[in-house]
């Protein structure tokens, strides 16, 4: 065997070796917990550094001043902060919903499990927002018959929680039974339309909320709700919300 | 294919023959090992969760999981690092970024593939294709037929990776968009079955490509109890074959372990998922030998 075929042999055995078949004989699998026993990386800390602290300035920049804790246990039918909601999804989209369609919102209505925290007294910043609406539901307006106004106010007197409103006014007697119902200070016309502000989970039938599903019309804003909020803090100098006549019962 | 079995036996033969002694073992290894890290559901946590954190104190966190990913690689360069979806939505940072910085520490982390989440959407199709130049890693999708969106061309059905020579096929599937995520957003991405979606990828990875290892980075979600004709991980495992390993997401699933599933010809295969958060990496060795016969005997899955 002389030098070049040497050479050859080499050229072939890397070659096969490289072809070489591999079987797959072993599997082993686990899972491994990120803790603080590890060490972050310094790189990674560097570069994450400065997004961090520009969300965490803006997001604990003062927006507005709370002169009280508000909660949404704080009240029966109806709450200071869940009342400031619904105002506010009314005063922060109604423009932007005339603007589109040329009409105005009618009635808002939120759901009293989607107030995720309190608003504690004192400076109110977009971390305040983010806190109690953490989710990222939108606003829509969707278009109610007269019937499913009818169904939508036999939801809230059953449900008796403080679900928020605003623009509409329900006064239960004093065994709980529907005795008025406003819209805009109006007795409710069951042969007309209404257009209800409310959130996209709501809309989706969230909080079994099915009368918004079988409606004529869905006007999607693209606005979130947190993003009202946060407009409507930054608006606001001062929040005094305060627990009303919107949604109540008569004792006798 | 025959000329190169033809070639490395002649050249084996010849090898034993002139170099005597050397023998093969003398020029390669006779095992290789590839190392599978993956996460799934980060929903943009990048920063470590507080230790006033009422579910998860002191867990998490992008910077400790790129100390811990740089130290496997460093013990096996044949590391794939792979993510299941869900990679938007969660935290401020995708609010203020949308998605920019969860793209820029993957990649600086080298990420190798991802699939999509139904949250990776939350921003619009149009949202996650403006944040494609930040990705310097791959998505893949075989069941979302991207053709009329912007997506096009972006999002490839799978792709092959060869490391040492182990050639590794992984493909992504989705999980059903319509209900889930407004069609606003997914504009006009068609949702494909998946089983069948999977079984037309398995025939082109293993008898075209011919891989030594199948991938399915899926985000179906691992198994629905209460609706089992729902499409899940353990059903495809099940219903399907030459799946090596389903890497899964969507139902933040916390196993104990990786789940070993019997696949439709009675092979084994595993499932995994590693919660959510970031709050785990999932780590699947794979060894290959190139005895045929220790293969023959059947795989041993050591969970």
């Amino acid at each position: 065997m002389n030098y070049k075929h040497f050479i050859l042999l080499i050229c072939l055995v890397t070659l096969s070796s490289c072809k070489q078949d591999s079987y797959l004989n072993k599997i082993e699998g686990k899972q491994i917990n990120i803790s603080d026993s590890l060490q972050p990386d310094k790189t990674i800390e560097a570069f994450i550094k400065p997004y961090r602290e520009h969300v965490n300035a803006n997001l604990d920049s003062v927006l507005a001043y709370a002169v009280n804790t508000l909660s949404k246990s704080d009240g029966e039918y109806n709450t200071a902060i869940g009342n400031m909601m619904a105002d506010a999804v009314f005063e922060q989209a109604n423009p932007i919903f005339k603007s589109r369609t040329g009409h105005d919102i009618d009635m808002v209505l939120l759901n009293h499990g989607g107030i995720r925290a309190i608003i504690s007294k004192g400076n109110v910043t977009s971390r305040t927002a983010y806190e109690v609406m953490p989710f990222d539901n939108s606003v829509v307006v969707v278009e109610l018959k007269g019937q499913q106004v009818k169904e939508l106010l036999d939801y809230l007197v059953r449900a008796k929680r403080a679900h928020p409103i605003s623009k509409l006014k329900i006064t239960l007697d004093k065994d709980t039974l529907l005795q008025s119902a406003f819209i805009n200070d109006k007795p409710i016309d069951l042969n007309t339309s209404y257009f209800v502000a409310t959130n996209d989970y709501l809309y989706n039938g969230g909080d079994r909320m099915n009368f918004f599903k079988t409606n004529d019309s869905l006007y999607v804003l693209d606005y979130k709700v947190r993003n009202v909020l946060i407009d409507y803090f930054s608006e606001t100098d001062t929040l005094r919300p305060v627990i009303d006549d919107r949604f109540i019962q008569l004792k006798n | 294919m025959k000329r190169r079995d033809f070639i490395q036996q002649t050249a084996a033969a010849s090898a034993l023959i002139g170099l005597g002694g050397m023998g093969l073992s003398s020029f390669k290894p006779a095992t290789k090992k590839i190392t599978i890290l993956h996460t799934n559901d980060v929903h943009s946590h990048i920063d470590a969760f507080g230790p006033d954190d009422g579910r998860n104190p002191n867990q998490g966190g992008v910077a400790r999981r790129a100390s811990l990913i740089d130290a496997i690689r460093k013990e096996n360069p044949n590391t794939l690092l792979l993510d299941a979806g869900d990679i938007f939505q969660g935290t401020p940072y995708f609010n203020y970024y949308g998605g920019e910085l969860e793209f820029k520490l993957m990649s600086m982390l080298k990420y190798d593939v991802a699939t999509i989440g139904n949250h990776d959407f939350d921003n619009g199709i149009d949202g996650l294709y403006a944040q494609l130049p930040h990705a310097k890693f791959d998505f893949v999708s075989a069941n979302y037929d991207f053709s009329d969106t912007v997506l096009d061309t972006h999002v490839k059905p799978y792709r092959i990776i060869i490391k040492d020579g182990i050639k590794i096929g992984i493909f992504g599937l989705g999980i059903e968009l319509e209900g889930l995520v407004e069609k606003r957003m997914y504009k006009e991405t068609l949702y494909l079955d998946p089983t069948e979606t999977a079984q037309e990828m398995t025939r082109i990875l293993k008898q075209d490509e011919k891989c030594d290892l199948i991938i399915c980075l899926s985000h179906l979600g691992y198994n629905y109890r209460n609706r089992p004709e729902k499409i899940s991980d353990l059903k495809l495992a099940e219903t399907t074959k030459d799946i090596d390993l389903i890497i899964g997401g969507h139902t933040h699933t916390f196993l104990k372990k990786p789940t070993v599933v019997k696949n439709a010809i009675g092979e084994n295969l595993l499932v995994n998922q590693v919660g959510c958060y970031g709050i785990n990496l999932g780590r699947i060795d794979f060894y290959f030998d190139s005895d045929k016969n220790k293969a023959a005997n059947g795989k041993s899955i050591i969970v």
